[in-house]
């Protein structure tokens, strides 16, 4: 039986049926075309899928799309404001830290969650914190260079604002 | 569509040899880029693959009734559905694609369910049974070679050895006895997973003009329409493959893996798209593997540190099926003596099936195997002579001219020693014993080096050849057909980086083709290090034909005495002379199709030496003529009480040729060293009869950010003439260092060494206990 579930998607409010045991990621990717969140493992052990749910960042394929129900979600859709790329994305671009991309969304959307609550990370907070995005192409350094970059631009931003 | 690119020079071309960032950034940064696990689409149906679940069994009536009474289902299909050969594999035809036979291993696929839904074809899988009788299975590569052993392919003439080689120089193995030191070692490799974070995946469809058309994860998309077509029975030009970038392939894309499957589907989905994509334990039970090895090896020197003989002996686990197992064979061989000058060798290598999962293709291709081996080999014959391990290196590196270790006279820029010499130069490596000194409580710290060489390109028989496009649309914009797929290794960038080199177009004034077998042309596969060697070199063939005819049209309508008085401009030509500028819109409007669209073939040099190692050996590409050479540090530490193994820091000094995109560069590099510290540390796909216990990655487990060290990347660029710009492969030859200069650095850190990988802490305690064990008796 469907459940309605109301939540607000990339700032957009959506409304739809689903049923109870449809995934968050089954729900993002197959009901409102938003395949930028990828499927990796569907167990939560590899970070593909991580979007963020109300500031903090979760593997989709292990939240019901009910249990998202008035909340409020980020995708990797929803970064760039304007089409202008959030800093985060602007320094994976620059450094490098993109490969065959699969695991990007995610490790972008994990790096996020990061520096909104610690905006001046260490290196080992860096690689702690994307720990559970697991990349096979790049070996991770240029990954955690871009972070330290985008924190950066982001503290240089918001001093000079 | 064209995509905002910052080529890193304010919008002008791009040059060689700097960073501009990679073409497909943007899309993937910002989650919009489409890969074959993305395709949905109206109308959709779901499809899925009944696995065997047993590793060795005769096939009796496959019961498909209830499935097929399960609503949503539209279609459960067996072997007798399918009008073609039903067999697909690269050089030997061996795997079934809906077994009919036999199951040769718990992923054979029995029958593919199509369903309106992901819920129906989930619960019709789950209802389609088969009878079968119980065969014993082999499960360990040496025993499948025993008399009596069950044989998985009746028909095939030599049992369960898929392919052998023997291979002797100078006096062979009987040179033993003319040298001062010999030191023995056997050696076990694990079976690796590709781990991709992308399964396999792919969409399909049978277009209104009856074509079936096929997206998919791939580094094979010219192969593939050609396994599809044979298996299913359908003519090579009703099917047209679309090849996205992949979500990772690392070898296990090169090939057949969802595509027939796919299509067949497809033909029988009543025109409805369908889509499938493998679940990760799916992926780790079906998908192909690196070939686990044993590997048994005598290594001869001179007092003086002199390589004098070697005798190796290697046994390869291909599982049930060929796949690319006896070209793996092949190439191990050929590395099986690293690249050192050694007068006297014996080689003998043997592939084997077993009911194991399917090896295959993997980064590296068996160099990964025979190098951890030697560069060991190496260094315990430096110990016994009491040398330095890099002075042992850089007496016996090979040099342009010499002979290689299987007599392969080196005909190419051959740069190991003056990789060997900077890492020699290296801060690391000369402040290794003050590192080294400084390690806390029950803790132990070394160094190891490995020296490595890795072949690119098919080898002496199949042909390596690309076909390189370029058009310049009526619009004025040029189009790069990309024939060799970007699994994520950056060829595409560096694509329009060579084109725009030459046409002198920013990236944004170039549109990349993705490979499409109805676009682009056969440029072969993603694979053998040999991407940007073989396509860049068929590229600049063909923009350099372009620009000529571009000039020279313009020329004519610029009344210019000749072309050399016209240059390209981004967006157009300028007359030198008079200083007019036409834009590229204009010439193009003056050029018929036909002269806007310049194609270019490149053929890779082949070794010309006929080297006998044993029926099919030369044919599955041994020798080949072009190599990559590096040299790798890794500075370990060891904790006493658990074990554990820490990578502190890793330097990878490579000889690639000149470097075109030093980003690119650094990303090959220090991907293939991550993989390569998960092969040397944690990853090991267990099977137990056949039977996969480490079915995800909470069990499998592959290198996190927090197990990764900085990895420092430094190449020594000697230019090769033969190469597009001066450029060798790089894809693969970084892979093949970590485990033997992480056992080298254990092995001088707490004066054991690990002859069993993955090093895990307990086979790590075991050796120390038993080192303790030993000196205290």
């Amino acid at each position: 039986m469907k459940t309605i579930i109301q939540m607000t998607v990339n700032g957009e409010l959506v409304e739809s049926a689903v049923e109870p045991n449809r995934t968050l990621l089954q729900f993002l990717r197959e009901d409102l075309d938003l395949t930028g969140t990828k499927h990796g493992c569907g167990l939560g052990d590899c970070g593909a899928c991580t979007v963020i749910l109300d500031g903090k960042p979760v593997n989709s394929c292990l939240v019901l799309a009910v249990q998202a129900h008035g909340r409020e979600v980020l995708t990797i859709e929803g970064l760039a404001e304007n089409g202008n790329l959030h800093p985060i994305q602007q320094a994976f671009v620059d450094k490098g830290a993109i490969q065959c991309g699969f695991c990007t969304p995610g490790m972008i959307l994990s790096a996020k969650a990061l520096l909104d609550e610690n905006p001046k990370p260490s290196e080992l907070e860096i690689r702690t914190a994307i720990s559970g995005n697991l990349c096979r192409c790049t070996g991770y350094q240029k990954i955690v260079e871009a972070v330290q970059e985008a924190a950066t631009v982001i503290d240089g931003t918001e001093v000079s604002s | 569509m064209t995509l905002p690119i910052n080529n890193g020079n304010e919008g002008g071309p791009p040059g060689i040899g700097v960073s501009i960032p990679r073409a497909d950034a943007y899309m993937k940064v910002s989650g919009r880029e489409k890969y074959a696990s993305d395709y949905y689409g109206e109308d959709l149906v779901w499809c899925g693959v009944k696995r065997a679940g047993v590793p060795h069994v005769v096939i009796g009536e496959i019961h498909t009734r209830a499935a097929s009474e399960t609503p949503g289902v539209l279609a459960v299909l067996t072997h007798s559905d399918v009008r073609g050969t039903n067999r697909q594999g690269v050089l030997q035809k061996d795997q079934p694609v809906l077994a009919d036979d036999k199951a040769r291993h718990c992923g054979d696929a029995v029958a593919l369910v199509i369903a309106e839904d992901r819920h129906s074809l989930n619960k019709a899988l789950d209802l389609v049974s088969f009878d079968y009788e119980l065969l014993p299975g082999v499960f360990d590569a040496e025993e499948a070679l025993e008399e009596g052993a069950p044989i998985l392919h009746e028909n095939h003439p030599q049992g369960n050895l898929l392919l052998s080689g023997e291979y002797r120089t100078g006096a062979g193995a009987s040179a033993m006895a003319e040298c001062d030191v010999v030191v023995e070692g056997s050696f076990r490799t694990p079976r690796q997973e590709h781990a991709y974070l992308e399964t396999e995946a792919g969409w399909a469809q049978v277009q209104d003009d009856g074509r079936l058309f096929i997206v998919c994860s791939t580094q094979t998309p010219f192969r593939d329409r050609s396994e599809v077509a044979e298996a299913l029975g359908l003519d090579l030009h009703d099917v047209r493959i679309k090849a996205p970038y992949p979500g990772g392939a690392f070898g296990g894309k090169d090939g057949v893996t969802v595509q027939t499957l796919l299509g067949l589907a497809a033909l029988n989905s009543g025109g409805r798209p369908v889509r499938m994509q493998w679940d990760r334990e799916e992926s780790f039970l079906a998908g192909t593997k690196r070939h686990p090895a044993r590997l048994y090896y005598r290594l001869g020197a001179k007092r003086d540190g002199t390589l004098h003989c070697l005798d190796v002996h290697m046994v390869l686990d291909t599982g049930p099926y060929d796949h690319l197992g006896g070209v793996v064979l092949a190439l191990g061989l050929e590395h099986a003596g690293g690249a050192y000058r050694v007068p006297h060798v014996n080689l003998k290598g043997k592939c084997v099936y077993t009911n194991n999962p399917v090896g295959g293709a993997f980064r590296g291709f068996g160099v990964p195997q025979v190098t951890a081996a030697i560069e060991q080999m190496i260094d315990m014959t430096a110990e016994k002579l009491q040398m330095d391990p890099l002075e042992t290196r850089l007496r016996n590196a090979v040099r342009r001219g010499d002979k290689n270790s299987i007599g392969k006279t080196l005909v190419n820029s051959t740069g190991l020693r003056e990789c060997l010499k900077a890492l020699g130069e290296h801060p690391l490596w000369k402040s290794r014993a003050e590192w080294k000194a400084g390690a806390g409580a029950f803790k132990r710290r070394g160094a190891g080096v490995a020296a490595l060489t890795h072949a690119s390109g098919y080898g002496p028989v199949v042909p390596d050849v690309a076909n390189a496009k370029v058009e310049l649309t009526r619009e004025g914009k040029f189009l790069i057909y990309s024939g060799v797929v970007d699994m994520g290794q950056g060829n595409a960038t560096t694509n329009l980086q060579i084109a725009g080199s030459i046409l002198c177009q920013p990236t944004d004034g170039m549109e990349l083709v993705l490979p499409d077998t109805d676009r682009t042309l056969p440029s072969g596969s993603a694979s053998a290090s040999r991407c940007t060697y073989t396509f860049g070199n068929a590229l600049i063939g063909a923009a350099e034909n372009l620009k000529t005819r571009i000039l020279q049209r313009a020329a004519d309508l610029l009344m210019a005495r000749s072309r050399d008085e016209i240059v390209l401009i981004p967006g157009g030509v300028r007359h030198l002379v008079s200083g007019k500028d036409l834009p590229l819109s204009v010439i193009a409007g003056f050029m018929d199709e036909a002269e806007r669209i310049s194609v270019h073939h490149f053929k890779a040099p082949t070794a010309p030496e006929n080297f006998d190692a044993g029926p099919g050996i030369r044919m599955h590409g041994f020798p080949h003529t072009l190599f990559s050479y590096a040299a790798h540090l890794a500075l370990v530490e060891v904790d006493e009480l658990t074990g554990e193994i820490t990578v502190c820091r890793y330097v990878a000094i490579s000889d690639c040729g000149t470097v075109v995109n030093p980003q690119i560069y650094e990303q090959q590099i220090q991907g293939a060293v991550a993989q390569g510290i998960g092969f040397a540390l944690c990853e090991d796909l267990v099977s137990t009869q056949g039977l996969i216990l480490t079915q995800d990655f909470a069990g499998y487990v592959i290198p996190t950010a927090a197990d990764v060290p900085e990895i420092d990347s430094v190449p020594v660029e000697i230019f090769e003439p033969s190469g597009p710009f001066g450029l060798k492969g790089v894809g693969e030859i970084a892979m093949n260092g970590p485990l033997p200069a992480i056992s080298n650095a254990v092995a001088d850190a707490c004066g054991v060494r690990i002859f069993e990988y993955p090093m895990t802490p307990e086979r790590v305690l075991a050796a120390i206990r038993d080192a303790c064990k030993r000196i205290s008796e």
